[in-house]
């Protein structure tokens, strides 16, 4: 995302025409660690897809029996991928409107001398490990919406996802959704900040000059160039919300595919892994390995396609 | 148009020409006011019965209206609808630091109890048993156990991580600023990056449990001896790399190409160039980012479940036998308590690592911002 590309010189001294006094051996070498280090980047990645991919195929192709839930990994895998995709996309519904505004307020609504200690602030929130996030989940913020679930189910209960039965010490994918959306946030709203500031300033003033009021001022100038950015960053809070694992894994209390909301049940691929990987072995194992490959894999495509957003307005507005 | 917005910004009753092009005519105070007023509702409600988050959104939804409402009749409905929007952003930024609040202060509420057991920073968990833990919740006996081992834990794994990920992680961002012709090699490697940003935590200690567990299996020894700190120094370098990388491409990237130049004028090599001039100039930003990779990593919790295994003991080599660390730790005390039916003294432990956690991620942070702040190279026309 930097805009400064200065463009390093690629022309050393030897080729300035003056005779070389010898000692290229620092620099061949400095170039082969270069390009060796570049190249364990590759490896482990093409690593990580080989042991991913070598380690699940046991649970993949075994008789559907011998998986768990008895009917094949694909049945055993698909209720996880439908949890988790809705755990990110609660946790977005909550975060996204949020995390803009927030970045809205550090980049043109705050005075200049707090912004900045804002700012921080919010970079504090990013900085609180996901396991501490969990045990507020888990102690505080979950019996806390208790209440509100109880009051949910009772009025809005014949929708299907508030009801029936809510979870007595909140421990829901609900909760968890939301504890997702808190941590997310602050990696929305950093990302946007940065994008938000960079708008042209002339442009920011021509709206004013022509008599736009502040709020119209960032719709016609502020929203339009920072749009892909906007796709973009929520787009990797996706990606973060997909594989944040131990939120979920400590506040909710796992179990079947359910649509209810409010009570104990659903599962989503990362916590699934926490939670039964220490003690799985054997095709248990391949199982939980394979499930981090579809995990692995749908991140993958969050991401593409955040990349994708950014490079087709990318020729539209500045942001990149 | 200009016409339009000219007659809407007249105000009614007071057309002195030199306020027209004036943005606030409504009292300063006013605002304060019905902040003052909104807070007001909300404990009268709150006194009344209700529930104190439902008190604050009924009185900020009243706070909204009456606001938008009086800035609306007094400077019409444009400037009536930024008002609207400038307390809907200045609410999205309260509500924002309700949950840091929150979390900090159940954290240091409860985790201070936690740290005063004695000798928590100086015991690891060898000896602590149910029977123990129940005797304590009953106050028989002291609280004892401490997270020694998972400090040690912690201590070991983020050093090996560092160790692998920082050299891979410079040099391959010099080599992608300096030495790169951004042919497909290099583009391939920005790309390879951008995707390793994206890979869960979760994964990557699968992938390394994965790695190592081949390892041991092709050299015929038992797959067990996988689980150790190593492992999961893997497992978090692979989450580390590509964050050093971008922060150092980035820093990298800003160095004035002038400095090089006048280093080849001079007729130092390439290398010494890189070493001496691009580097040092570079330097404060890379350190603050690698320190920022250090805090993210140490939080970690997944990858080192997966990979160093739960330990009661401290272990200082992470080449051997399991590990314990403070996130794990943390995880551990509060779904398998050391006395399922007395949870209570595992909690307390919990919380109080949770604090020291908390407590380490934040001064690491705030290190970074030092070295970024205090080593920073002078800024000139820039």
């Amino acid at each position: 995302m930097s805009q400064v590309q200065t463009g390093p010189a690629q022309a050393g001294p030897s080729q300035s025409g003056i005779p070389s006094r010898g000692g290229g051996t620092g620099d061949t070498v400095f170039k082969v660690l270069t390009v060796v280090a570049a190249s364990i980047i590759l490896a482990v990645l093409f690593f990580v897809a080989l042991f991913l991919v070598l380690n699940s195929l046991p649970a993949m192709t075994a008789p559907a029996e011998t998986v768990s839930g008895g009917r094949g990994f694909w049945v055993y895998v698909l209720p996880l991928v439908i949890g988790t995709l809705i755990s990110a996309f609660i946790a977005l519904l909550f975060a996204t409107p949020v995390a803009i505004l927030v970045a809205l307020f550090i980049s043109h609504f705050a005075p200049q001398r707090i912004s900045k200690g804002v700012g921080y602030t919010i970079d504090l929130l990013a900085a609180i490990p996901s396991v501490v996030y969990g045990a507020w989940g888990m102690s505080f913020f979950g019996p806390a919406l208790v209440p509100l679930y109880q009051w949910l189910a009772k009025y809005l209960g014949f929708i299907p996802i508030f009801g029936p039965g809510v979870s007595g010490l909140g421990r829901s994918l609900l909760t968890a959704s939301l504890v997702l959306a808190v941590m997310i946030l602050p990696i929305i709203t950093s990302l946007c900040r940065e994008i938000f500031v960079q708008t042209p300033t002339l442009h920011e003033e021509a709206a004013l000059a022509l008599g736009a009021t502040k709020w119209e001022m960032i719709l016609m100038t502020v929203f339009p160039f920072a749009r892909a950015g906007i796709v973009s960053s929520v787009m990797l809070g996706l990606g973060r919300a997909l594989g944040e694992t131990m939120a979920i894994a400590l506040v909710l209390s796992p179990g079947p595919l359910t649509a209810n909301l409010l009570d104990t049940g659903n599962n989503t691929i990362p916590a699934e892994i926490a939670l039964n990987y220490p003690e799985a072995f054997g095709l248990r194992q391949s199982e939980l390995i394979g499930a981090g490959l579809v995990l692995f894999v749908l991140t993958f495509l969050v991401n593409m396609f955040a990349r994708w957003i950014v490079g087709r307005y990318s020729q539209f507005s500045g942001a990149n | 148009m200009t016409q339009q917005q000219h007659l809407d910004q007249t105000l009614p009753e007071q057309p002195d020409p030199s306020r027209v092009l004036r943005t606030a005519s409504l009292p300063q105070w006013l605002v304060w006011a019905l902040a003052g007023a909104a807070l007001l509702l909300a404990l009268i409600l709150t006194l009344a019965g209700l529930h104190v988050a439902l008190a604050v959104v009924i009185s900020y939804l009243v706070f909204l209206a009456a606001w938008t409402a009086i800035s609306i009749t007094r400077l019409g409905r444009r400037k009536g609808i930024n008002n609207l929007w400038t307390a809907i952003v200045v609410g999205a930024f309260l509500l924002a630091l309700l949950p840091l609040i929150s979390v900090l202060f159940t954290v240091i509420t409860k985790g201070v109890q936690g740290i005063m057991i004695p000798g928590f920073f100086g015991s690891d968990m060898v000896g602590v048993t149910g029977l123990q833990d129940q005797a304590a919740a009953r106050g028989d006996a002291p609280i004892i156990g401490g997270i020694q081992h998972a400090l040690v834990g912690t201590l070991m794994i983020t050093l090996v991580a560092t160790i692998i990920s920082v050299p891979i992680g410079l040099l391959t961002s010099i080599y992608l600023v300096e030495y790169s012709s951004k042919g497909v090699f290099s583009r391939a490697i920005t790309f390879l990056v951008d995707v390793m940003t994206g890979i869960p935590s979760i994964v990557a200690g699968l992938f390394a449990a994965a790695m190592m567990m081949g390892f041991y299996q092709a050299t015929g020894q038992s797959i067990q001896k996988a689980t150790m700190g190593l492992t999961a120094a893997i497992a978090l370098s692979v989450l580390m790399i590509p964050v050093v990388v971008r922060t150092t491409e980035e820093m990298l990237r800003v160095v004035p190409n002038e400095l090089r130049e006048a280093s080849y004028a001079l007729g130092v090599r390439k290398w010494r160039t890189i070493m001496q001039v691009v580097i040092p100039t570079a330097i404060s930003g890379i350190a603050s980012g690698v320190t920022l990779a250090i805090a993210r990593v140490a939080g970690e919790t997944a990858p080192i479940l997966v990979t160093a295994g739960v330990a009661v003991q401290t272990n200082w080599n992470p080449f051997q036998n399991w590990m314990m660390t403070l996130p794990v730790f943390i995880y551990r005390q509060l779904t398998h308590p050391t006395a399922p039916s007395q949870p209570g003294p595992s909690e307390l432990r919990a919380w109080g690592a949770a604090l020291v956690l908390i407590l380490i991620v934040m001064a690491l942070n705030g290190i970074a911002r030092f070295i970024a702040w205090k080593f920073a190279p002078k800024k000139s026309g820039r």
